[in-house]
């Protein structure tokens, strides 16, 4: 079992106009915890730093401060080579996120080998085996020696799983994994990502824009605008009694057939460019509390 | 439309799935990564393959097959004949002897300077972009130094520098390489940053591969039939300039290629003799070779860009198409029924 | 299809466009059937909704009534007949090359999927309004060219001082507004948009449908809206359209569709969202996951 524990998470990326340098704040003090057989939603917008925190957590980014704890039950931290074992990734495009070069054998197999689970090839075939029959790829054998281009988004995004799943990951970053496939089988992968979740107690950090499906997947729901938390809580709370503006706009603009009025429900009352992104709605503690200066004025500056 | 029965109507991504299923069990052989690399075959491929393999082997065996080619005899320029089938030279020696041992020696110096440069390229171009910051501005100026170097110019003050008895083959070979690798490192290069950045890149350094394996495993293959593209024409352009510099007197010492053939034809007056056989078989060589590796290279370029084999596809079921359909206006504009509406 | 098809909204039924038996077939080397005997009436001042998953030939059947489709697709039969509002009755497939011309655009103009992307980046929005004004309407006049940009764009909820704006200069629904703006600058009778917010944010997506619905209110044109996002087909269509392999499995008035779907694919479909503030749907979060066996199995 592993946790991770997210403190403070700052990443500025430079931007360089003319002579003009400015740095663009796409991470602003986000604190996380992601712990066993818990899911954890980050919602928000594109460009409201969802995808650089993945970035941070799966270590192809480095955070510009603030840290990044992986710890084991024992209380052993994580670092180096264990590290990426312990914390894996399925990214948001299956279609890019395989090389179409390698069978799929291959891609289930390096991460087998680069951490050492299996020693010998039959045991290695065997495993990648066991590994596509649990993400319900069957038969196993007739798929393993196939190309990514021979099989169906839905296929291709069960593999990605079973490859992070691969070298034995107790925490799981899910980057849209479901937003590039189609409607129908979306909840497919979805429900094989949680039934695995509860059979391995993994950790989840389900990145979505999707309010409904982060609703129901998850435990926890924190919303993401321009780079800072505005709201967390348990999932329902956050979508049914949303206190921050963001969180009821965004809750007003997803499609709800149950909702009365349709389209025409009025949204009109929350300003987009006046929401401050200053203040965090915390439904666990039932307060507010400050979290800087609103993004319009922090979030570029020059240095 | 009839209505569907609903119990047997399928879902699409079922469908789509149980297609993706039957494909394989129709004992269909599973394409290797290696065979989707290889280009299909069309006419124009064929024809340049031809002539790469045709003049290739003429470059392997034909040297068995003729005489001496050093010999010297007492009739010289004679045209074609039964006996010299391509003539002799100003001093007796037989032109096609000479083309067979010329050809091999050419055909030597463009693939070893191919080598090279290809080495050169795929190490600056690959390498470089693939690490990123510090090198990747290193490996860029210094290719961009290369590039911009005026390449015959270099070679014939290096070729004049070395003195002429120590002027061998690998000598030529390396100026060569040296000179011709920065552009096609830079092509690699654009390329290697737009596959750096695929998902699949990340992906295998998120579950922990070297950075080599990286380069080696998933980058590498997928840069395959541009490094191929970028060798056949290192090959090309070594050997034109090969034979640019042997025609100029600055070739390798003691090497026979078709550029010292021309060089020899010319100092021979064989173009003001009229002694065409002297002159022409060498030139056509060069010319076909070079042509049959373009050809080729034109293949490789659909492998590079798929979209360039589409449009050879389509062309043909895009007429079909249009012309189904014109048919099908043209009954239905007839049709009286139609027209009153 | 046996079934009656729906009647819209309102009693008198105004058609605009008819699309009879229609068959679109892509001339590979097996011919693919990707539009299957598709029957379609669009009415006046009406939404229709075009929904299915990828492949499924929505796409395919928008294209082919405009006769954008390329080759290799053909249409290998049918009938499509634009009721123009004048009372005359034109058979779009037989057409004549400039006839069609006039006929896009003028009666019936599109917004494609990403056309937030197809603006020209090197000229400005004014240019661009002004190109596709004076293609169609060659003798018209600067001040009137300038008056009928500001209205649309006014229209779509842009400030026509964005006219002389680049598109780089706009966000991305801004962007999307301005193509809208361009679809409706010859008041076409049909607007027909594949997939027009897919790419941009909810929010940003909820403030264009709306303007989207009060347009068509206001100006009362036809909409056929494509998109796999069933739910937003039900709260902005009238009526909508399933496909399915090439078929129309389903043609529905859209609340009787939420509520009473009878094709199995669609009542999959609609299973497919959960819902925002309902149950679970086919959502699993505890015990073994029934549902998965069934689907996408190989």
């Amino acid at each position: 079992m592993t946790s991770v524990h997210v403190t403070d998470l700052v990443k500025d990326y430079k931007l360089r106009e003319g002579l003009k340098r400015t740095r663009l704040r796409a991470v602003d003090h986000v604190s996380l915890e992601l712990t066993p057989g818990r899911t954890v939603a980050l919602v928000g917008e594109s460009g409201s730093g969802k995808s650089t925190i993945a970035k941070i957590l799966t270590r192809m980014e480095r955070p510009s401060s603030g840290e990044v704890e992986v710890r084991l039950d024992d209380g052993t931290a994580v670092d180096g080579k264990a590290y990426r074992r312990e914390v894996q990734m399925v990214f948001q495009d299956p279609f890019a996120s395989l090389n179409p070069f390698h069978s799929i054998e291959h891609h289930i197999a390096r991460p087998l080998l680069i951490h050492k689970r299996t020693r010998t090839k039959q045991e290695t075939r065997e495993r990648v085996l066991e590994m596509l029959e649990r993400v319900n790829l069957t038969p196993a054998e007739r798929i393993a020696p196939r190309r990514p281009h021979e099989l169906s988004g839905g296929q291709r995004q069960r593999v990605a799983i079973a490859r992070a799943l691969a070298p034995g990951a107790q925490v799981l970053i899910a980057d849209e994994p479901v937003s590039m496939l189609d409607v129908s089988i979306r909840l497919g992968v979805l429900n094989l990502l949680g039934r695995l979740q509860r059979e391995d107690r993994l950790a989840v950090l389900y990145i979505t824009h999707d309010l409904a499906t982060a609703r129901h997947f998850s435990d926890e729901i924190v919303v993401l605008y321009r780079g800072r938390v505005v709201e967390r809580g348990p999932a329902d709370a956050v979508i049914l009694d949303p206190h921050h503006d963001y969180t009821k706009l965004l809750a007003l603009a997803a499609p709800d057939p149950e909702r009365p009025g349709g389209v025409a429900a009025d949204t009109g009352s929350i300003d987009r460019d006046s929401i401050d992104n200053g203040v965090c709605y915390d439904h666990y503690t039932g307060q507010w509390r400050e979290t800087g200066v609103p993004a319009s004025e922090a979030r570029e500056r020059s240095i | 439309m009839t209505n569907p029965n609903p119990a047997a109507a399928p879902a699409a991504d079922e469908a789509a799935e149980r297609l993706a299923a039957t494909s394989a069990e129709d004992g269909r052989p599973i394409r290797s990564g290696w065979r989707m690399l290889l280009p299909t075959m069309t006419p124009w491929l064929a024809v340049g393959l031809s002539l790469v393999v045709g003049i290739t082997l003429f470059g392997l065996i034909g040297p068995f097959l003729v005489g001496d080619p050093e010999q010297i005899r007492d009739q010289g320029l004679t045209g074609p004949s039964g006996e010299f089938w391509l003539g002799t030279t100003q001093t007796g020696q037989d032109v096609l002897a000479q083309l067979a041992h010329a050809t091999r020696g050419s055909l030597q110096i463009g693939f070893l300077v191919g080598v090279l440069a290809t080495l050169l390229s795929a190490f600056f171009g690959i390498y470089g972009a693939y690490k990123g910051r510090f090198v990747d501005e290193a490996f860029s100026l210094l290719s961009n130094v290369f590039l911009v170097i005026p390449g015959l110019p270099l070679i014939i003050v290096i070729s004049g520098f070395v003195p002429r008895e120590s002027r061998g083959l690998w000598t030529i070979a390396v100026v060569l390489a040296v000179t011709g690798w920065a552009a096609s490192a830079r092509v690699l290069r654009a390329q290697t940053l737009s596959v750096r950045n695929r998902d699949y890149v990340a992906a295998s350094q998120v579950a922990g591969e070297r950075p080599w394996r990286v380069i080696m495993v998933e980058i590498l293959p997928n840069l395959l039939p541009v490094i191929a593209s970028q060798f056949v024409f290192a090959v090309i352009a070594a050997i034109l300039g090969e034979a640019g510099l042997s025609f100029i007197g600055l070739g390798a010492s003691n090497s026979s290629t078709l550029g010292t053939m021309l060089y020899y034809a010319q100092n021979g007056f064989a173009l003001s003799l009229g002694a065409w056989w002297w002159f022409i078989p060498p030139g056509l060589i060069i010319a076909m070779f070079g042509t049959g590796l373009s050809i080729v290279n034109f293949s490789i370029d659909e492998i590079i860009n798929p979209k360039l084999k589409n449009l050879r596809l389509h062309r043909k079921r895009a007429r079909r198409a249009a012309r189904l359909e014109r048919q099908l206006t043209r009954t239905a504009s007839a049709d009286p029924e139609v027209s009153d509406r | 299809m046996t079934d009656a098809i729906p009647e819209p909204r309102g009693a008198e039924a105004r058609p605009v466009l008819t699309v009879e038996d229609l068959t679109v077939v892509y001339e590979v080397d097996e011919p693919v059937t990707a539009v299957r005997g598709a029957d379609l009436v669009l009415h006046r001042g009406e939404i229709l909704g075009l929904a299915g998953e990828s492949g499924c030939g929505k796409t395919t059947l928008a294209y082919a009534v405009n006769r954008l489709h390329r080759p290799p697709a053909r249409i290998a039969s049918g009938r499509i007949t634009f009721h123009d509002r004048s009372g005359d009755d034109i058979d779009i497939l037989a057409l004549e090359d400039a006839e069609l011309r006039a006929f896009r655009w003028e009666k019936l103009s599109m917004v494609f999927q990403g056309a937030m992307n197809a603006l020209n980046p090197v000229a400005t929005v004014r240019a661009q309004l002004r190109d596709t004004l004076l293609a169609h309407r060659p003798g018209m006049s600067k001040g009137a060219i300038r008056a009928r940009s500001r209205e649309v764009l006014e229209r779509v909820g842009v400030d026509p001082a964005r006219l002389g704006s680049y598109p780089h200069e706009l966000s991305g629904g801004m962007r999307q507004r301005v193509m809208i703006a361009m679809a409706m600058l010859l008041e076409p009778q049909i607007m027909v948009m594949d997939e027009p917010t897919t790419a941009l944010d909810v929010v940003v997506q909820r403030d264009i449908l709306r303007e989207i619905v009060r347009l068509r209110d206001e100006l009362d044109f036809a909409v056929v809206f494509i998109t796999h996002d069933l739910p937003l087909l039900l709260e902005i269509s009238d009526r909508i359209a399933v496909m399915l392999e090439g078929e129309i499995v389903e043609f529905e008035a859209a609340d009787r569709l939420y509520r009473e779907a009878r094709h199995p694919y669609t009542r999959r479909l609609l299973g497919s969202f959960p819902s925002l503030s309902g149950t679970r749907g086919a959502f699993i979060r505890d015990g073994g996951e029934p549902s998965e066996t069934t689907e996408e199995q190989v």
